[in-house]
């Protein structure tokens, strides 16, 4: 990303935190323009995220979400793999999550189907991925514009699986049968009030344990690993990729699979841990999101679980604009986000001129000094 | 014979409508893409179009106020496009994915804020709509068999960005391979380093490709909210411009080729309705969202080489960084 002379703080820190301030100053200018008073709307929204009884738990439930969509997103990118698939894949996770409750709640005690349906979920997903990360590596078809119409393709299979074969008998909404209660995951608050602690309810639950441990997973994979270091150095250089004898279609392939596992287990938050059977749309454009966190998060863990953070509290204190604003809605959010995107994202070398001019010097009579 | 004639006429009536804002926009994305700019942003151009023309029409009372404002908001969004790729040189496609959550962010909060339905726009007035226009000698040659159909049907009857559409078949083919332009424009997607040392400026050939696809991306948007439908509904676009994507690639990259994927896609989404609930031979009946998502499955089947190559532009979606 960095042309090597910024100081490391200023490319990890400062750029990201300008990036987001151009991004909330034109969302702000928007509200402004809609006649509301953007300070007004970011006190009703940290109120709503982080204040009121039960928000926090909403907003880590969000990021448990961005965590899962913003690591597959990172994984791929870390390979110069644009994954654009993670609604898709979660979709897909969410299925084979899915059918395993439905399938085994009557015979299995959940101790035995809650590890299955996440390895199911990662797996489904997984298997959504890998037809673009074939074609991309075997065939050269780009896995942006596969994966585009895998989220379609998705869309379309779970549609006509929740109004037809899965529908819930007697029921014209499209969604499956709740699945037992064994079978779905333990809500944070129930856990904290069997302990004794009073706990507002919420839809947190202990799937943001595992988005913890995969993103030390996936630090591991990327960094500490052989496997990591070829997907590293398949991302940076092609060529010197192929010279140094790494597979590159193997490379190309695992790491799609390793991107859409991660996006499929973004389901499991909803399908097991929130609404425990599956819906229609469930994954809300989270999928999408995931761009975003990764862009932010730089495409590190640490940073996506911060970037995450801040997208959990947007939509969550989002959620609140609608009660106190005739006229802003959390689908200002998504203009938040867009301009995230465009910001941190397409806009990203933007500072960089400038930021050199004022950094670049001291950095080079510090090299000089050493 | 003459029933079946009709019926056909109909279908491929309906199938010119379904598929006008996918011709629209895949020119868009041929105009774009040619000089080396991807374009993912075209759903997003597509659905900011369809609001700007909406919330024009509904303001001013006039269609024409419409297109301009779609128009206005397309070349809006594409200028944003450009300065983030073309001038500071951003990946384009996370550039065009800001552009398509933009978008569907902020129709519904202006939306919201011009005229508090929930993102909707009021329903449009007949006035406020582009009319359906007859074609002349069509009530003439009405009781002429087969030719009659053929012109009352199919052919007459649509409003004027249908047949919009159809122009900008052969003007974007004249265009791109026909004029001096066309041809540096081209050359910007494919040799960007050959137009640079011709003199001619490749930021500014593809500045103006973007644009042209904003403009383009523009009328589709009217054609959705003012022409073919009677105001704007939230995420009316529906992937339109994702497919117009699929068939651009479909048409690898060629005006002719690419209008026949539209026309393709157009017939599926028709027939997707007329096809539910009907038992077919061999197969009984097909749901509905197996035919909608078919030009998705035909586009990774044809990326996969099945159907021949799509080759796309040799320098697209790569930022050209001047020689010092």
């Amino acid at each position: 990303m960095s042309k090597g002379n910024l100081p490391r703080w200023v490319d990890l820190g400062l750029i990201p935190v300008l990036n987001l301030m151009m991004a909330f100053a034109v969302a702000g200018l928007m509200v402004m323009l809609i006649g509301e008073n953007p300070i007004k709307a970011l006190l009703v929204m940290i109120d709503g995220a982080f204040v009121y009884p039960g928000s926090l738990g909403y907003t880590l439930y969000y990021a448990t979400n961005f965590i899962f969509s913003g690591l597959a997103v990172a994984v791929a990118f870390h390979a110069k793999l644009f994954n654009i698939g993670g609604e898709g894949q979660a979709m897909i996770g969410g299925l084979g999550a899915a059918l395993v409750c439905l399938g085994l709640d009557a015979y299995l005690p959940g101790i035995a189907i809650i590890p299955i349906a996440i390895v199911a979920a990662a797996a489904f997903g997984a298997a959504w991925a890998f037809l673009p990360g074939f074609l991309q590596a075997t065939r050269g078809s780009h896995v942006v514009i596969t994966t585009i119409m895998f989220n379609f393709i998705a869309a379309g299979v779970i549609v006509t699986l929740l109004t037809g074969p899965l529908l819930r008998e007697g029921q014209s909404t499209p969604q499956t049968r709740d699945f037992a209660d064994s079978a779905t995951l333990p809500k944070i608050h129930e856990i904290a009030r069997a302990l004794g602690f009073d706990m507002a309810s919420s839809p947190l639950n202990i799937s943001i344990i595992l988005a913890l441990i995969a993103c030390v997973g996936v630090w591991v994979l990327i960094w500490r690993t052989p496997f990591g270091y070829r997907l590293r150095t398949f991302g940076e250089s092609e060529p010197a990729a192929r010279y140094s004898g790494v597979g590159v279609t193997s490379i190309i392939i695992i790491t799609m699979c390793i991107s859409g596992a991660l996006a499929g287990l973004m389901s499991i938050n909803d399908v097991l841990g929130a609404q425990e059977k599956l819906q229609i749309n469930f994954t809300s454009g989270f999928g999408f999101t995931g761009i975003a966190v990764a862009l932010m998060g730089r495409s590190h863990p640490v940073g996506i679980i911060l970037a995450s953070l801040l997208f959990g509290a947007l939509y969550q204190g989002g959620a609140e604009l609608s009660f106190e604003f005739r006229s802003i809605d959390r689908d200002m959010v998504l203009v938040i986000q867009g301009l995230i995107i465009l910001f941190s994202g397409a806009l990203a070398y933007m500072l960089e001129a400038p930021l050199s001019r004022v950094f670049g010097r001291r950095a080079s009579l510090q090299g000089e000094a050493a | 014979m003459a029933d079946f004639w009709l019926d056909a006429m109909q279908i491929m009536a309906s199938t010119l409508r379904l598929s006008t804002p996918l011709i629209l926009c895949a020119m868009a994305g041929l105009f774009s893409e040619r000089a080396g700019v991807v374009d993912i942003g075209l759903e997003g151009k597509l659905l900011m179009g369809a609001f700007a023309a909406a919330a024009a029409a509904t303001l001013t009372g006039s269609p024409w106020a419409g297109l301009a404002a779609a128009i206005g908001a397309g070349v809006i969004l594409s200028l944003i496009h450009a300065f983030a790729c073309v001038t500071h040189r951003g990946d384009q496609i996370v550039s065009g994915i800001a552009i398509n959550i933009l978008a569907s962010g902020l129709t519904i909060v202006m939306g919201i804020a011009l005229f508090s339905q929930g993102g909707q726009s009021p329903p449009l007035q007949r006035d406020e709509r582009f009319p359906p226009l007859d074609l002349p000698f069509t009530e003439t040659l009405q009781n002429v068999p087969f030719l009659g159909d053929f012109l009352g049907t199919m052919l007459s009857g649509h409003n004027i960005l249908v047949y919009a559409a159809l122009l900008a078949v052969p003007l974007t083919g004249f265009v791109l391979f026909s004029t001096a332009f066309g041809l540096r424009l081209r050359a910007a997607g494919e040799a960007p380093e050959a137009v640079d040392s011709a003199g001619y400026s490749v930021a500014w050939l593809r500045y103006r490709a973007v644009i042209i696809a904003g403009v383009l991306c523009g009328i589709a948007g009217a054609y959705l909210s003012i022409a073919h439908g009677g105001g704007f509904v939230r995420e009316m676009s529906a992937g339109k411009g994702y497919i117009a994507l699929a068939a651009l690639i479909f048409g690898k990259w060629q005006p002719v080729p690419t209008l026949f994927a539209c026309l393709l896609f157009g017939a599926l989404e028709s027939s997707a309705s007329r096809l539910s609930n009907v038992d077919m031979p061999l197969v009984g009946e097909i749901p509905v969202d197996v035919i909608l998502i078919a030009p998705y499955v035909l586009t990774v089947v044809l990326l996969a080489g099945f159907f021949g190559k799509a080759i796309p532009p040799r320098a697209l979606s790569i930022p050209y960084v001047k020689e010092r």
